[in-house]
């Protein structure tokens, strides 16, 4: 009845179709996708390699010493000497710039979606399938649109990167608001707090090591992602192990493996730092600190004491 | 209909001035199918009838109260009576589904929001049974917060948070997180915290409940202290009958969303007026709460016919006994508002008869060893105050 060699319903084709009918008509929209993720990605690239080699291990150390202490600042210390040592700094430098343009985009896109799927049950029945299926689908596959709608190279490669890691990001600000302890949401609203006071005074602060957490797996997810992307042209680590693997060069593939594993240990390190950061910590710790809960508004007492005083100049 | 439904308004505020909180008719739904099931509450249908056959409950059922001014009225009820739903309203946390509640003679159930906030930035605040503290933020940023919502600046935010620390006793503890104090230096905070916006009305949900016992008396008495100098109207909910009677002016006791009994302590203990309630008086320590006044004769003369012999300025020159008709000064004087336990330890200690005696010295009454008893058993013919038909 049913030949099995047989296709009877076109998919591919129509897919082919759709996806070269999005491509067409949607061109200004993808360049203007395309144009502020190529535009971070130079510019953190550049930056870092315009910093000395030696110099920009000495701020990793330094900031490792400041978040996590010791031992992870010697690790990190360590291990980018190596990194240098074995012939793959700049690559490692245009993964690193591919993360973390990734993060920031992220962190502009899944905070905010994070807190309207918090606040709005409506947009979470909408946006909770939609992340669903986003990480049930393996990270390969999402190469192919991409190719489709934004070409290759290192740019449609940062694409990728974001559309894989920004998931975690946008569930764990969800949960992270939505776990809040209602006593605390009713004492903000007892003592007259506007919407806006309640997330910034309460929701945000309360739900940061949440927030943060999530943070760390965006930051593990682009890891990964930055290292699969290679396969569309994207340059950096996994490029090198792509390479090494084509030309059955093993020893080149096992560096760039090297290099992948002891970035993924170093940045994972750092992030779970943050995330367990005391909030009150008055070692330097509190420096970065008070720069993180200013970023996101949880108002360290001394920085928002100057800000307060600004502001009162100004009136 | 709707000018004279507001001439009684303005009238009754007139009279009802030394109110601070009217609550008038108040329901509160919860479900999906509020209107048809505050169509058949009004109907006089039960809960149980209502949830099921709108799935909704009844929070709140047509309860109105009044909260007179600068004293502490309790409401007291168990677990899902509804006494915390009642509360939650009264500063619309939760929206009342029907009914007004009035500040000052102000509906407020349907202002807009930004008044709603005004108030509740600086006429009604809020004391909670977790304390509801910031655990990232030091205990002055805490006592500070209501300040800061309200956009004073930090300095003199910090400068009435201090003194209001001070006022509880915790200045020290200033840069300490929540997470570092106890219990009841955590509810002292939250009690801080509540007096630093200047509120005049203080809704206080279960605020001891969560304390261990010993530390719960001694929050009791700090409130009652804080309350003798401060005046605060204050809204006090608890399960624990004692407290109530501790703390309360006036007490409003609700069972399944309604009030069922309200009154003063001792209204209440003389007649509980309801199986329910009963059952909370049943071991009250009634040497504990009542007092001389309460017990007391008006008439300087017993039965026997021995009689306090007063002077022209009504003071109680003597006590003549009955057999030997000699007047002698050998009585005990108590004022009208000692508690039946104190005047038991005295009159112990040494027996005799026993006038109430007023602040100015003036003869008020006679408590004789009958009426003390009974007023301690709890016989309620001795007692003022008792309905004839109880």
């Amino acid at each position: 009845m049913l030949d099995p060699e047989e296709v009877y319903i076109p998919l591919d084709r129509w897919i082919q179709v759709g996806i070269e009918w999005v491509a067409d008509h949607f061109r200004p929209l993808f360049r203007s996708i395309r144009w502020p993720v190529d535009e971070l990605l130079n510019v953190i690239n550049g930056t870092l390699e315009a910093i000395p080699p030696l110099l920009l291990i000495a701020l990793f150390g330094g900031l490792a010493l400041w978040l996590a202490g010791k031992r992870t600042a010697l690790f990190t210390v360590v291990s980018m000497l190596f990194i240098l040592l074995l012939g793959i700094w700049l690559e490692t430098l245009t993964t690193l710039s591919l993360i973390a343009t990734a993060i920031v985009v992220c962190v502009i896109i899944g905070i905010p979606l994070g807190i309207l799927c918090a606040r709005s049950d409506r947009a979470w029945g909408i946006i909770r399938p939609v992340l669903d299926v986003m990480q049930t689908t393996p990270s390969f596959v999402y190469l192919i649109p991409v190719v489709m709608l934004f070409g290759v190279g290192t740019v449609p490669g940062a694409v990728a990167v974001i559309v894989v890691a920004v998931p975690p990001l946008i569930r764990f600000t969800n949960i992270g608001i939505r776990g809040v302890n209602e006593e605390l949401i009713e004492a903000g609203i007892a003592f007259g707090a506007t919407d806006r006071q309640l997330l910034w005074e309460i929701q945000l602060p309360q739900a940061l090591p949440t927030i943060l957490g999530g943070l760390n797996q965006t930051v593990l997810l682009a890891m990964v992602m930055s290292v699969i992307v290679a396969m569309i042209g994207a340059e950096g680590l996994g490029l090198v192990v792509l390479q090494g693997l084509g030309r059955l060069d093993v020893g080149r593939a096992a560096v760039g493996g090297i290099g992948i594993v002891l970035m993924a240990i170093i940045l994972d390190r750092l992030t779970q730092a943050v995330a367990e950061r005391d909030p009150r910590a008055h070692s330097g710790k509190a420096r970065i600190g008070a720069a993180l809960s200013r970023l996101f508004g949880s108002g360290h007492r001394q920085a928002e004491g100057k800000l307060e005083a600004s502001l009162d100049s100004k009136n | 209909m709707i000018s004279q439904a507001k001439t009684d308004q303005t009238d009754r505020d007139i009279s009802t001035v030394t109110d601070r909180i009217e609550i008038r008719d108040v329901y509160k739904i919860f479900g999906r199918r509020k209107e048809e099931a505050l169509a058949l509450v009004r109907e006089g249908k039960g809960k149980s009838e209502i949830l099921e056959r709108t799935q909704a409950v009844v929070g709140v059922n047509n309860v109105s109260l009044s909260v007179p001014k600068g004293s502490i009225s309790v409401i007291m009820g168990l677990s899902g009576s509804g006494k915390s739903t009642l509360a939650r309203c009264v500063n619309r946390i939760l929206e009342p589904d029907a009914g007004q509640i009035l500040l000052d003679g102000e509906d407020y159930t349907k202002c807009s929001d930004a008044r709603m906030r005004e108030i509740r930035r600086r006429r009604i605040s809020m004391v909670f049974q977790n304390f509801g503290l910031l655990p990232n933020q030091t205990v002055i940023d805490n006592v500070a917060f209501g300040l800061k919502l309200r956009k004073v600046p930090l300095a003199e935010r910090h400068k009435k948070a201090g003194e209001m620390l001070e006022t509880v006793g915790l200045s020290e503890w200033a840069s300490h997180l929540p997470g570092e104090l106890s219990g009841g230096m955590r509810q002292r905070v939250g009690l801080a915290r509540a007096l630093a916006t200047e509120a005049d009305v203080l809704i206080m949900d279960e605020a001891f409940s969560a304390l261990d016992p010993l530390i719960r008396t001694e929050m009791q008495d700090e409130l009652l202290r804080l309350q003798n100098t401060l005046h605060k109207t204050v809204l006090f909910i608890t399960h624990d009958f004692q407290e109530a009677l501790r703390l309360g002016t006036k007490i409003a006791v609700m069972a399944d969303g309604a009030v069922i009994r309200d009154g003063t302590p001792q209204e209440i203990v003389i007649d509980p007026g309801h199986d329910y309630v009963a059952a909370f008086t049943r071991n009250v320590d009634r040497a504990r709460l009542f007092d001389a006044a309460s017990v007391m004769s008006e008439s300087p003369a017993d039965a026997q016919g021995g009689r306090f012999v007063l002077n022209d300025a009504g003071e109680v020159a003597g006590w003549q006994d009955p057999v030997t008709g000699a007047v002698s000064e050998g009585f005990l004087a108590v004022r009208p508002e000692t508690t039946l336990i104190e005047i038991a330890g005295a009159a112990a200690r040494r027996r005799g008869p026993i006038a109430v005696v007023d602040a100015e010295g003036k003869f008020r009454g006679r408590i004789s060893d009958e009426a003390l008893l009974a007023g301690i058993a709890g016989a309620k013919e001795t007692m003022k105050g008792s309905r004839t038909d109880a």
